[in-house]
């Protein structure tokens, strides 16, 4: 059989003659990688462009057509030591990155603006106290709504969009008294140069679109890139799968460019990519992912299997289904969509600041007014006072506090491992009290470890390890891993659902079940952890049995202390059958468990939790686990994590250890402290400011110097979410 | 004050230069990668011979 790789899949035509592919990259850091990178990559002939992003780790490549197979590219990489593949933007992102570059534009012509009516206004401001001529003046305030009529009606867009789906969904948010602030100063600027008045308030509202923007931009800038750096991880999981083309002939192409119906072979130690129905082979296979299940199952014809599963034994076809044909996907479906459909809508801080802030701003601005009226002010006076009192209150620092925390809390979790998928679940996450753990895949790691590899002899372990690499089978990877094998034995045969044998030195070594080692009778004496698959080895007449399962996460006992000293509840929940949940609660001291749930179950206590008050944070990895993410308040899921459940939860978390998780909740709660201490900065700077604002002294000059006041003070604060504690555990 | 009819155009001219000089800067694609261009500076070698005109 023969086997090609097809990355046609993600190449597009960029124009005359010329093909152009996106490469995740893998462990770019620094100058040096990437002159290393687009110089090796330069250096093959027919390239036309390799030009290397950093800031998204990838790679962009154009060859002249029909010249380069783009599996030469991804070799090269190799080569050079980067692991590589290519990358597919997804319509999350790209719309992410427009985005972004909207709002960038958008500051671009504020700032521009502000300038240029800075300039105005400063003669002006020095005028009112010299000898500048009232004509002159008048001819500068044209000016200044010249540039600033325009410019706030493009950068403002953002939030008069924002403001006005808020209004027609009949809720109010914070753009709501921005915008209306915005305008109202605008108008009464335009209305009193035409009175020919001494004060406009242009660079005012200019200046708060350009901070506010600031505000925008930065958390808008901080989505993006976790957004880039979690499609590069998806990318570099590489799901392929080896599909047939003809009877006899497979490719092995990118999961993305299968189709239901189509055939592909499933080997043993790959996992499955796709979902479907077994249609020839019989293998054991590990449904953990999916069911939380550690023991394996027996597969064979009409068998369905899902993506996520990993083939342990044998070789099977499987057809591709749609995905709603499997049961047990089309049930976590159902549950998946009724949790989300019934998730609380929660409300931000910043909303409900805004739909309490709003109110009182304005019923302060009306009182302003009729006061002066009926204190004998003419109308003119009380409505330009009143003005003065929104302009002076319009949340620029109240705009800012939140923004601002969330993107240097999100991130200092990013340096910490942690990506976030939803705008708000720092917010969420700070409230959190209780944790629900999964335990497979969560609490252990997804890959297997040896547990017993101290009580062989080192040379004998070694010559294991050389000989697992000749196998694919999950365990022989283990082992071969624990080991730290690196060359394997020339010669080794593969018996396939037996094991491995070879000859070194004149002596037979084989590795694999014990009746293929004849070493039946030291497992049967042997006291052996029931939880563990076993493997033997023999050399000659030595026999040696390993024992190999999925171990804790190194560090998960100190996280699960960690939260108990933070007085946060732990708990676990899991599909897995009671001794395996038993003995993972034991070893981490968590008093609660619940074995052999289903993901209904799983709802129903979180549910039950939900009732008593507890805001609940979910932290699972498995398909089954999908549904319940969604349903709790909060959820983490591990970088491992069925796509499903990774697509669902509110935070990832990359790498072995489960720190990241006690990380996040720490970064949380002081970003949720810092504001709420912003808002109330801001609500103090108000509380000085509105009386000025009534009793009608405000000047242009007095509010733009309070309004850069009060929002510099604000970012000043946000970045003390940066020194977030290290010492996690 | 008749120097005004001079510099107030010249004013806002060069602000709009200033601000069609940042759309283009945009638009060529050098806020995509600001790691990146921070090493670039510095890189001592020579570029490869087909260096990027960033276009997308």
């Amino acid at each position: 059989m023969q086997v090609t790789r097809d990355f046609s899949h993600y190449v597009r035509a960029a124009g005359a003659g010329v093909q152009h592919i996106d490469l995740a990259v893998e462990g770019v850091h620094c100058a040096g990688c990437m002159a290393k990178i687009e110089r090796g990559l330069s250096a093959i002939p027919d390239v036309t462009l390799a030009r290397v992003n950093l800031t998204d780790r990838r790679v962009a490549l154009e060859w002249k057509e029909g010249t380069l197979d783009p599996a030469r590219f991804i070799d090269r990489l190799e080569e050079l030591g980067y692991k590589a593949y290519p990358y597919e933007t997804e319509s999350a992102e790209a719309t992410e990155v427009a985005e972004s570059r909207f709002l960038l534009r958008c500051l671009g012509v504020a700032a521009f603006a502000t300038m240029n009516v800075m300039m105005l206004s400063i003669p002006v401001w020095s005028g009112n106290v010299s000898d500048m001529l009232p004509e002159q003046r008048d001819f500068f305030h044209w000016l200044s709504a010249l540039i600033a009529l325009p410019a706030a009606a493009y950068a403002g867009q953002p939030f008069f969009r924002s403001a006005w789906r808020a209004l027609s969904n009949k809720t109010t948010n914070m753009d709501v008294p921005i915008s209306i602030g915005v305008c109202l100063a605008l108008g009464m600027s335009v209305v009193e140069t035409i009175n020919h008045a001494e004060h406009a308030y242009f660079d005012a509202a200019i200046m708060l679109l350009t901070f506010l923007l600031v505000g925008r931009f930065l958390d808008q800038n901080m989505r993006r890139r976790t957004r880039a750096v979690a499609g590069n991880l998806a990318a570099l999981k590489a799901e392929t799968a080896a599909k047939f083309v003809g009877p006899d002939e497979i490719t092995q192409v990118p999961v993305a460019a299968i189709n239901p119906g189509d055939i592909v072979l499933l080997r043993p130690g790959e996992r499955c990519a796709v979902d479907g129905t077994v249609i020839e082979g019989r293998s054991e296979i590990d449904q953990s992912l999916i069911t939380g299940e550690t023991l394996y199952v027996t597969a064979d014809h009409g068998t369905p299997v899902y993506a996520g599963s990993m083939n342990i034994s044998g070789t099977l076809r499987v057809r591709v289904s749609a995905a709603s044909e499997a049961t047990l996907l089309a049930e976590i479906t159902r549950l998946l969509d009724n949790a989300l459909a019934a998730r609380s809508r929660y409300m931000r801080l910043a909303d409900r600041a805004s739909r309490l802030y709003a109110p009182v701003v304005h019923a302060t601005a009306l009182i302003t007014v009729l006061g002066w009226v009926i204190a004998g002010a003419s109308w003119h006076d009380a409505i330009i006072t009143g003005v003065a009192v929104l302009i002076i209150t319009c949340p620029c620092a109240l705009g800012l506090a939140i923004p601002t925390v969330q993107t240097v809390a999100s991130g200092a979790m990013f340096k910490a491992g942690v990506l976030l998928n939803s705008g708000d679940a720092v917010e969420r996450l700070a409230e959190a009290d209780h944790v629900i753990f999964d335990k497979t895949g969560t609490l252990t790691l997804p890959d297997l470890e040896v547990t017993n590899a101290a009580d062989i002899p080192a040379d004998i372990f070694e010559l294991a390890g050389r000989l697992a690499l000749s196998s694919h089978h999950p365990v022989a990877a283990a082992v071969a891993q624990a080991a730290g094998a690196k060359s394997p034995i020339v010669g080794a045969v593969e018996e396939a659902g037996q094991g491995v044998r070879a000859v070194v030195e004149g002596v037979e070594v084989r590795l694999g079940r014990p009746s293929f080692c004849g070493a039946e009778a030291l497992v049967a004496h042997a006291t052996l952890d029931p939880e563990a698959s076993v493997v033997a080895f023999s050399k000659g007449d030595e026999k040696f049995i390993l024992s190999v399962r999925q171990g804790l996460r190194p560090d998960a006992q100190a996280v699960i202390a960690a939260l108990k000293d933070r007085n946060i509840g732990v708990e676990i929940l899991s599909g897995d059958r009671e001794p395996a949940v038993i003995a993972a609660a034991h070893a981490l001291g968590i008093a609660e468990w619940r074995a052999g749930v289903t993901p209904a179950d799983k709802i129903a206590r979180i549910e039950e939790l939900k009732r008593r008050g507890t805001k609940v944070l979910m932290v699972g990895d498995g398909m089954n686990d999908a549904p319940s993410l969604a349903a709790a308040h909060v959820s983490m899921s591990p970088i491992s994590a069925a796509h499903l459940s990774q697509a669902t939860a509110d935070l990832v978390f990359l790498g072995r250890p489960l720190a990241p998780v006690v990380a996040a909740i720490d970064s949380a709660r002081k970003a949720l402290h810092l504001m709420r201490q912003n808002l109330w900065l801001a609500i103090a700077y108000n509380v000085l400011a509105v009386p000025v604002a009534i009793s009608g002294v405000v000047t242009p000059l007095i509010a733009a110097a309070a309004m850069s006041g009060s929002s510099i003070l604000v970012m000043l604060n946000s970045l003390r979410a940066r020194s977030a504690s290290r010492e996690i555990v | 004050m008749e120097i005004l009819v001079i510099l107030v155009p010249l004013a806002l001219m060069l602000g709009g230069a200033g601000l069609a000089a940042f759309f283009w800067s945009l638009r060529s694609g050098q806020y995509d990668d600001l790691d990146g261009a921070a090493w670039r500076a510095i890189a001592d070698d020579d570029p490869p011979p087909q260096e990027a005109p960033a276009k997308r």
